[in-house]
Formats: structure tokens, C-alpha cells, sequence
């Protein structure tokens, strides 16, 4: 894996709040990952359906449109979510709670 | 068919007249054989030369195969012509001639059927029924065929004909039964001067004389035997019953289960991917756009509900108005609170509107001396209250003296534990009476009634009590069950309590002692044989009337297990001990950290079951502090640890020294309590003053109060906000202290009552209604109502308040460190003015060398000035060179 490419993962990694990120191929099965290894497959086969929908939807309203990013927010986290030609990368981040 | 022949034969017999006449000859034969005959054959007898003439001869042209054959009619009236009388047809001629078609049909009798070799048929419609079927035999049978096929051709439904007679209705009137002759009749009467004649019946028995009866035997008449030539049965076809059966294929549902592996690359798959250039420029492309989203998230943060965050403070500040406590019942008992006070409450833990008070006798010591005759007499009570009954107490509970103190049970709110003004501790059991106090509060409209029938408050004589010996020596000033989470070994250490049930109680009296009580009997070490015979023999006491036998085993030889000194420290003598807590008790905080009840412990487990365990089995519980703290009478807070060691010297069980001691307050202290919320905080309370400490901070209290001008003579934390507590005070009133609002003055002071406050006690009924509970000293109890600002905590406030304490634990210890800094100053101050004073004299220096010297820094000075007012821009050239 290049240097920079590892650089830049743990760039992002290294930020506040950032829990792990996985990067998975068109198919859904992960490539490279910061989590453990149950639960990057429980993420990469949730999100990958959720990817898809995402981006026919983007596509059937307007099909010169594609989609950038997509963000799912929860109670308790966030999951960002960045589709590429041939892969995906998501992130998946702990908000930390403001308030003690 | 049957219309049909006798047409035909009609037309038969006019054919064998003409036969009759041609053929004279035999015409003589043939009459007579006419009948023989239908009437359209004419059987004809053909010499040689007529057969020969007409191409008919036997056996040749006619054969039995073909017997028809068919002449023309004119060639028969020429032969009947020509040859007159000879002709063969001559009998026949008229018939011949009649006939209206111009062939007629010659049949070759073979078999001389109607007496000669030929017959001729003489109707058209014979002709052609004989020649169409052509077949040989018998005319009727012909004639049958002939029919049978004309109907099966040419079916038509058959009209409707007018009946025609053929015989049968004759049969039937044959056998038709009809009156021949008319009916005869016969009138029999008897003689008429029989008639109304009185009758004298007797009996005659058939059997007499030959006379008596007809006897018609049956007999087997030979004329009669008729045969059954016919019979009527009927007759019915049933099919042929089958079995038959067929079987499915039986799918049952079995279970089946498959298994699955997500996909995944392998190692070098990964790799392979890794290198790509796919992934660099994609992961390069799609950093940007994390990292947008990631700042966003940074500057706000998204999770936060603003909504909810908002009001949270404000409700505590506005809203409602009332703050004072407001006055919702009191009860005063005009038999048994005269002259009395209430020492100690104590709400229901389980029955809400129930409330128990001890009274004691308002005297202090010397009056009791005097009057300790007439004290006896009058034996005091713990009396419990019903909010529904201001006026009679629901129960009393009888005790063998004053209980300056008294717990309920936590495990079993019908066990109820005093502690004696002689030091004995005292046990009742309410369980009878346990639906009593709870029908009256749920069925608050039968007062009345309740009242008609028993004005009498039912009296519970307590079941056990402890022995005078063993026990305190002075009035138990404080008593506490352990919770049911843990008890204690021999040796004090908390083991795990498998019955779940609260089985012992720490009290404590001014006779220098803590003493821990085993609700269970004692487990005995060895056990001979005569014990054991004994102990069976014996009858077992039985109590006195109406008091259950929950704690026989205890009564007057009950003994502590654990015997807790305490020591001065530094000096001789012991602390006396007035009120004590622990850290894990049941009295401050009654509803948390309660193991949640289980379904399966047993209900009203006598105690008497429960036994000791062994040490062995005992399981130590690790995270039960076994520390307490201990409030004295010289208004010291003692910190001690009521394990039991084992002093090595002289093998007997000792309980270590007191770890530390602080003494704060003047007088003796009244409360130690400890915080609902945190478990380190305790709150003391003496008159003067009160503190609040924490544990673990040795250098002295958190927090201190003024010293007040009235007495403060109890004090209790709020169970439902961290930061407020209540004092009372000798005057009557209580003060309502909010450490959130002032630390230094109570937020509120209300009064209550015109004698002193004695004991506070809270108690939330629901989570709308807080009470507290105040006795005074005039044996009044009142009950307040905590308003809602009093009652009702904002969310932070528990962070408010800790963050509060840890300030002020700061404090402390910058205070500590600064006295130690100070001190060490102060040392570094001596250390330095001792070193001035005993510092040698310097040598003076020489005269010329100390001028030298002054010249030398002259000069220097001289060369610093003019440098400087160079650089300035003061100085000019002249000057500068005047001065040289």
C-alpha cells in the first residue's frame, strides 16, 4: 500500500471523534479497514445495499446527476459514506457527547 | 308389425285365389290347403313345360339359393291364353289379372312350406318385403325381419291409436272379484222378554264337556298343494364394494439450517488491491469531501438538541411560587403524648400514610430518678399513624422502656428493631396487624364504623429483647440493620448474604461501645448427646398471649456478636459514641443500591431457620468499606473500622484503633448522616454548628457552618435534591439549606412548631408529594408538605453540587498545601535569619584599593553616559571632545 495512501487514512483516522473507516470494492467486500474484522463485514454488507439505493434514486431523478457523498446521522453517530468509480469508502464516527 | 300383417295378409289371400284358379288340377288339393296359407301365397304347382316356358324350372333357374323369380304379367295372361284350362296359372287368373304391377314374384318352395314346389305371391307390398331382405324361411319370420328392419331404419315415435281389444281386458275382468248375487243380511235378536232380565253369569271353563269349543285343527290338505309357478321378487344390483387406498408422499417439516461466510479477500487479493493505482486516486479524490463534512461537524455540534437544553434551568428559578413548606397533617395523641416527646420517626417503608413515633418521657435525668416508681407503671409505646385517623394511632407497640431509637426492617417491614433507654434492644413483630394498617388506608370511608366497634388501639408486646447483661450499658442512642446485601463474619468482615434477608443491626450508646446484633440463633459448636435429649424434652416457652414467635430463640439471651471499641487515639480513655453510619446502611438511603427484589426468596422466612453459616462457606465481599463513622459526645467525628483483629500478644479479638479523629464541634453531636446521592458526604449536626465532610478527606470538613445562635438539634438530607438539607432548631422552625443558592445562610427558615424540633424524617409518597415528617418536643408530629422547588432537582444539579464539594476539597488541600508552604516559609525565614546571625565579618578591604576601585567605576559610568547620549543624538562633537 503506498505511503501516502496509508498517510492520508490515518490522517483522517487521527481525527476527533473518527471511530474507523473501511474502504470496500464495488462489490461490497472490504478492502482495507481500521476495525476489527466482524464488524467491518456487518458494515460493509449494511452500507453497500444502502449505497445503492442512495445512488438509483440520485440517478432516476435525474440520471446526468450521480451521487457525492452521503452522510446517515444517528442518535448516537454518524456514518459518512463517499462512492467512488470502483470502491467505496465510509468513515464511521462517535459523536462525543457535549454534555456530561 | 302387427298392423302391418294383416294387410299383407289380406293381400296374401286374394293372391292364392288367383293362384287357386290357374292351376286346375291340383286346384281341387289346393282348396283345402288354402288355409294352410297366408293369403297373399298361392302355392302353385308348375308342370315341366310351364317351367321350361318361363325360364323357371326347379333346381335349375330356381334354387333354393335363389328361389325368386319374377314373371311378367302379361306373359302369364298369354299363357293363360293360349293354353286355356292347361295353364298352370289358370286357378289364378282373376288374381293375375287384378294385379296392378306388371311382374309378379315367383317363389320356389323348396321345402314345400305351403304344399307345392312354387308359390306365387300376389301383392305388391308382399313382393317387395319378400324380395328386398331376400331371405329364405318362413314368411312371419321374413315378415319380422322385414319389420324389425323397416323399424330400425325408421324410428318415429308411435302415434297415439285408439285402444284396441286383444283379449287381455278379459283376464282381468276374469280375475276381477264382482258381486254375483246380492248381499244377503241377517238380523239375529234374541227374544225380546230375555231382554232386561237380570243375568246370572257364571264361569265355564272351555275344556268342559265336548261341546265347550270348536276346534279347528290345521291339516295338510293334499287338494291344496299348489306349486309356485310364479314368484314376485325383486331384485336390486349393487355394485361391487372396493377398498382402495393411496398414499401421498409425506413431507414433514424437518428443520434445516444453512450457513454462510460473507465474502472476503484473501491477503493477497487485499494486497493487490491495495497497490492499485485505482485506490490512490480514488482515496485522494474522496479525502476532500471527508474532510469538508468532518470541519462541518466541528464547528457545530449536530447532536445537540436545543430544544430540550433550553428550559432546563429556568424551571427551577420560576414556576411555582410557593416555597414555604406547607402544613398537611398533624397528629397528637391525647393518651399517650402528655407529657411525653417523640424521640425518633420513622415512615413505613412499604405502606405509604404510615408513620411511626416513639415516645419517651420528658424528663431528664434526675426527674427520672425520682419518679422511676411511677415511670414502671407507665409503660411508653411507639404508636403509628394513619393519615386517614388524625386522631387515634393505629397500632402500639409496647417496649419494656423509652426507645430513644427504632428501625423497621428493610428486608421485612414487619420486624421492627428498638433500641432501649437501658440498653436492651427490642424486637416486635407486626406481621397480625400488617392488613389492619392497610386497610385503613385504603378503605379511608369505614372510619366510622371502625370506630363504633374497637375504640381500643391494638397493643403489639414486643417478642424478643436482649439480655441485660450482654448488652449496652447505657441508652442505645442509635440503631441500624445492615442492608441485605451483605452481613458480617465473626471477625467483622462483610461476607455475601445468601438469604437476601437484613439479618443483622449495629447500635451503638455512650457506653463507648458499637455493637453488632445476629438476628439468628447462634450457631453451637459442639452438642452432646444429654444436651440434645434436653433440648427435646423440654417444652418449649410458650410466649404470652398474642406475640408471634418470630424471634423465641432470641428472647433475654440475645447477645451481640461483634463488640466494637473505640479507643482514643493518643490517649487513654474511649470515645462515647451518640450516633453512627456506615457506609452502605439503609437508613440514609432507603432506595438505592436495594438488590432488586427477588421473586424467589422465600416470604416470611422465620428467622428462626436461618442459621449462622460457617465461616467457610462465607463468601468475603470485597467492595464493602468497613469503615464508619462515629459521632461522640464531646462533638468528635471518629473515623474507625469495626473489624475484629487478633492482637498477637494475648490472642484475644481486639478492634483496631480508630483511624482518625477530627474534632469540629463543641457539643455533642446529634446527627451523622450521610448523603442520599453521594456516599462519601456526611453531614454532622451538633448545636452549635454543623459540617459536612467527606470521606476520605482527612484534613477537616468540606464545608462549615457558622455558629448559630440557636441550637441546632437535628438535621437531615433531602432524598430528592443533592443540595438542599434540613436543620432544626431549638426554637421550632426548620431551615432549609440549598448549597446551590447560599452556603453560608439557609435559603429558608420556616417555623413550625413552639417547642424544639427533635427528630426530621422525608418521605416521598409519590413523586408529586414529598412529606416531611417533624416532631417536636411536645410529642406533636407534624407533616409538611415539600414544595416543588424544594423537592424537584433539575438535571445537572447532582453535577452542580459534586463539582461543588470537589471545589471545595480543592480548597482544602490548597489550604493544606499552603500551611505547608507557609510553614516551610516560615522555616526558610528562621533558617535565614539564624544563618545573618551567626554569618562571620567580612574583612575590611583596603582604603586605596577600595578608592581604586570607586575611580575605575567612575570612569566606566562616565564612558556609559556619553555612549548613551551619542546614540541619543544629545551629545555634540565639542563637547564630546571638551570633555576629553
Amino acid at each position: 500500500m503506498t505511503a501516502e495512501v496509508e498517510e492520508t487514512i490515518k490522517r483522517i483516522q487521527s481525527q476527533k471523534g473518527v471511530q474507523g473507516i473501511i474502504i470496500v470494492n464495488a462489490e461490497g467486500i472490504p478492502i482495507k479497514s481500521t476495525l476489527d474484522n466482524s464488524s467491518t463485514v456487518q458494515y460493509a454488507g449494511n452500507v453497500h445495499q444502502l449505497l445503492m439505493k442512495a445512488r438509483g434514486m440520485v440517478r432516476d431523478i435525474d440520471p446526468q446527476n450521480d451521487l457525492t457523498f452521503l452522510r446517515v446521522r444517528s442518535k448516537k453517530n454518524e456514518i459518512m459514506i463517499a462512492p467512488g468509480k470502483e470502491m467505496y469508502a465510509f468513515l464511521f464516527r462517535i459523536q462525543k457527547p457535549k454534555q456530561m | 308389425m302387427t298392423s302391418k300383417r294383416p294387410k299383407s295378409k289380406e293381400a296374401h289371400k286374394i293372391k292364392g285365389k288367383d293362384k287357386k284358379k290357374e292351376n286346375n288340377f291340383p286346384t281341387a288339393d289346393e282348396g283345402a290347403s288354402e288355409p294352410d296359407h297366408p293369403d297373399y301365397i298361392f302355392p302353385l304347382v308348375l308342370t315341366s313345360a310351364t317351367q321350361e316356358l318361363f325360364g323357371c324350372r326347379a333346381d335349375e333357374d330356381l334354387t333354393g339359393e335363389n328361389p325368386y323369380k319374377l314373371l311378367k304379367k302379361e306373359d302369364i295372361v298369354q299363357d293363360m291364353k293360349t293354353r286355356a284350362s292347361v295353364s298352370d296359372f289358370s286357378p289364378i287368373k282373376q288374381l293375375v289379372l287384378d294385379y296392378p304391377e306388371e311382374e309378379l314374384l315367383l317363389v320356389f318352395d323348396r321345402d314345400f312350406t305351403y304344399g307345392q314346389s312354387f308359390y306365387l305371391v300376389l301383392t305388391v307390398e308382399a313382393k317387395e318385403n319378400i324380395l328386398k331382405p331376400s331371405v329364405q324361411g318362413d314368411d312371419e319370420e321374413q315378415i319380422n325381419h322385414e319389420e324389425e328392419d323397416e323399424e330400425m331404419i325408421i324410428p318415429k315415435t308411435p302415434e297415439s291409436r285408439p285402444w284396441m281389444s286383444l283379449g287381455s281386458e278379459q283376464e282381468i275382468e276374469e280375475e276381477s272379484v264382482t258381486e254375483s248375487r246380492p248381499r244377503l243380511r241377517y238380523k239375529i235378536s234374541p227374544l225380546l222378554r230375555r231382554c232386561g232380565a237380570p243375568v246370572c253369569f257364571s264361569d265355564r271353563s272351555a275344556l268342559d264337556g265336548k261341546e265347550g269349543f270348536v276346534e279347528c285343527p290345521s291339516y295338510q290338505d293334499k287338494s291344496f298343494s299348489i306349486r309356485e309357478m310364479e314368484r314376485h321378487t325383486a331384485i336390486q344390483a349393487s355394485s361391487d364394494t372396493k377398498h382402495s387406498s393411496t398414499q401421498t408422499l409425506w413431507k414433514y417439516p424437518r428443520n434445516m439450517w444453512t450457513q454462510y461466510e460473507s465474502r472476503e479477500f484473501s491477503p493477497e487479493e487485499k494486497e493487490h488491491h491495495l497497490q492499485s493505482e485505482n485506490l490512490k486516486n480514488f482515496i485522494t479524490s474522496v479525502l476532500t469531501r471527508f474532510e469538508i463534512s468532518l470541519q462541518q461537524n466541528h464547528i457545530t455540534d449536530v447532536f445537540c438538541d436545543d430544544w430540550t437544553a433550553l428550559c432546563e434551568d429556568d424551571g427551577a428559578l420560576t414556576g411555582k411560587t410557593e416555597t414555604q413548606l406547607k402544613e398537611y397533617q398533624s397528629f397528637m395523641d391525647l393518651h399517650f403524648s402528655k407529657e411525653k416527646t417523640i424521640s425518633h420517626i420513622h415512615w413505613h417503608p412499604t405502606i405509604s400514610g404510615v408513620i411511626a413515633v416513639a415516645m419517651t418521657e420528658r424528663l431528664s435525668l434526675e426527674e427520672r430518678i425520682d419518679n422511676s416508681t411511677k415511670l414502671l407503671l407507665n409503660p411508653s409505646y411507639i404508636l403509628f399513624w394513619n393519615f386517614t385517623d388524625p386522631i387515634n394511632p393505629q397500632l402500639q407497640l409496647e417496649c419494656p422502656d423509652d426507645v430513644l431509637c427504632f428501625q423497621f426492617c428493610p428486608s421485612d417491614p414487619n420486624i421492627i428493631a428498638g433500641g432501649c433507654m437501658n440498653g436492651q434492644v427490642v424486637l416486635w413483630d407486626i406481621s397480625a396487624h400488617v392488613e389492619k394498617l392497610q386497610d385503613t388506608r385504603s378503605g379511608g370511608k369505614n372510619i366510622s364504623n371502625k370506630l363504633d366497634k374497637n375504640n381500643v388501639t391494638p397493643v403489639v408486646r414486643y417478642c424478643a429483647v436482649s439480655g441485660i447483661e450482654n448488652g449496652h450499658k447505657a441508652p442505645i442512642t442509635d440503631i441500624q440493620w445492615l442492608p441485605e446485601t451483605f452481613e458480617l463474619s465473626k471477625l467483622g468482615i462483610p461476607v455475601e448474604n445468601p438469604s437476601r434477608i437484613s439479618v443483622q443491626l449495629g447500635t451503638c450508646a455512650p457506653d463507648c461501645c458499637v455493637l453488632f446484633w445476629d438476628l439468628r440463633p447462634p450457631r453451637v459448636v459442639s452438642q452432646s448427646l444429654t444436651d440434645v435429649k434436653q433440648k427435646s424434652e423440654e417444652k418449649p416457652l410458650e410466649n404470652p398471649h398474642g406475640v408471634p414467635n418470630t424471634f423465641k430463640h432470641l428472647n433475654l439471651t440475645w447477645k451481640p456478636f461483634i463488640r466494637v471499641s473505640l479507643p482514643k487515639i493518643g490517649s487513654s480513655g474511649e470515645y462515647s459514641p451518640l450516633k453512627f453510619s456506615l457506609r452502605d446502611n439503609t437508613v440514609d438511603c432507603p432506595t438505592g443500591d436495594k438488590p432488586p427484589q427477588n421473586t424467589d426468596r422465600e416470604e416470611g422466612c422465620g428467622f428462626a431457620q436461618l442459621r449462622v453459616p460457617s465461616a467457610k462457606q462465607q463468601k468475603p465481599l470485597e467492595n464493602i468499606s468497613t469503615k464508619l463513622y462515629v459521632g461522640t459526645e464531646d462533638g468528635e467525628l471518629v473515623y474507625t473500622d469495626w473489624k475484629i483483629e487478633k492482637d498477637n500478644d494475648s490472642g484475644r479479638l481486639l478492634s483496631s484503633k480508630p483511624i482518625h479523629r477530627l474534632l469540629v464541634h463543641d457539643t455533642l453531636v446529634n446527627t451523622v448522616s450521610r448523603s442520599p446521592f453521594f456516599r462519601d458526604i456526611i453531614l454532622t449536626v451538633s448545636s452549635f454548628s454543623f459540617a459536612i465532610w467527606k470521606e476520605g478527606v482527612t484534613s477537616g470538613p468540606i464545608l462549615r457552618s457558622a455558629c448559630s445562635k440557636m441550637l441546632r438539634t437535628v438535621g437531615h438530607w433531602s432524598l430528592s435534591r443533592p443540595a438542599v438539607f434540613f436543620i432544626g432548631k431549638e426554637d421550632g422552625s426548620i431551615e432549609v439549606w440549598d448549597l446551590l443558592q447560599n452556603s453560608h445562610e439557609p435559603s429558608q427558615s420556616q417555623n413550625i412548631s413552639s417547642a424544639a424540633v427533635t427528630c426530621i424524617s422525608t418521605s416521598s409518597i409519590s413523586s408529586k408529594q414529598h412529606l416531611l415528617a417533624v416532631s417536636d418536643r411536645l410529642g406533636t408530629l407534624h407533616i409538611l408538605q415539600i414544595p416543588w422547588t424544594l423537592r424537584r432537582s433539575s438535571n445537572s444539579e447532582r453535577q452542580i453540587v459534586k463539582k461543588y464539594f470537589e471545589k471545595e476539597e480543592e480548597r482544602l488541600e490548597y489550604f493544606e498545601k499552603r500551611q505547608i508552604q507557609h510553614e516551610k516559609e516560615k522555616k526558610e525565614m528562621e533558617a535565614e535569619q539564624q544563618r545573618k546571625k551567626t554569618e562571620p565579618v567580612m574583612p575590611l578591604k583596603q582604603e586605596e584599593e577600595l578608592e581604586a576601585e570607586a575611580l575605575k567605576e567612575y570612569e566606566q559610568f562616565l564612558a556609559l553616559e556619553k555612549v548613551i547620549l551619542k546614540n541619543m543624538g544629545l551629545l555634540t562633537e565639542t563637547e564630546d571632545r571638551s570633555d576629553l
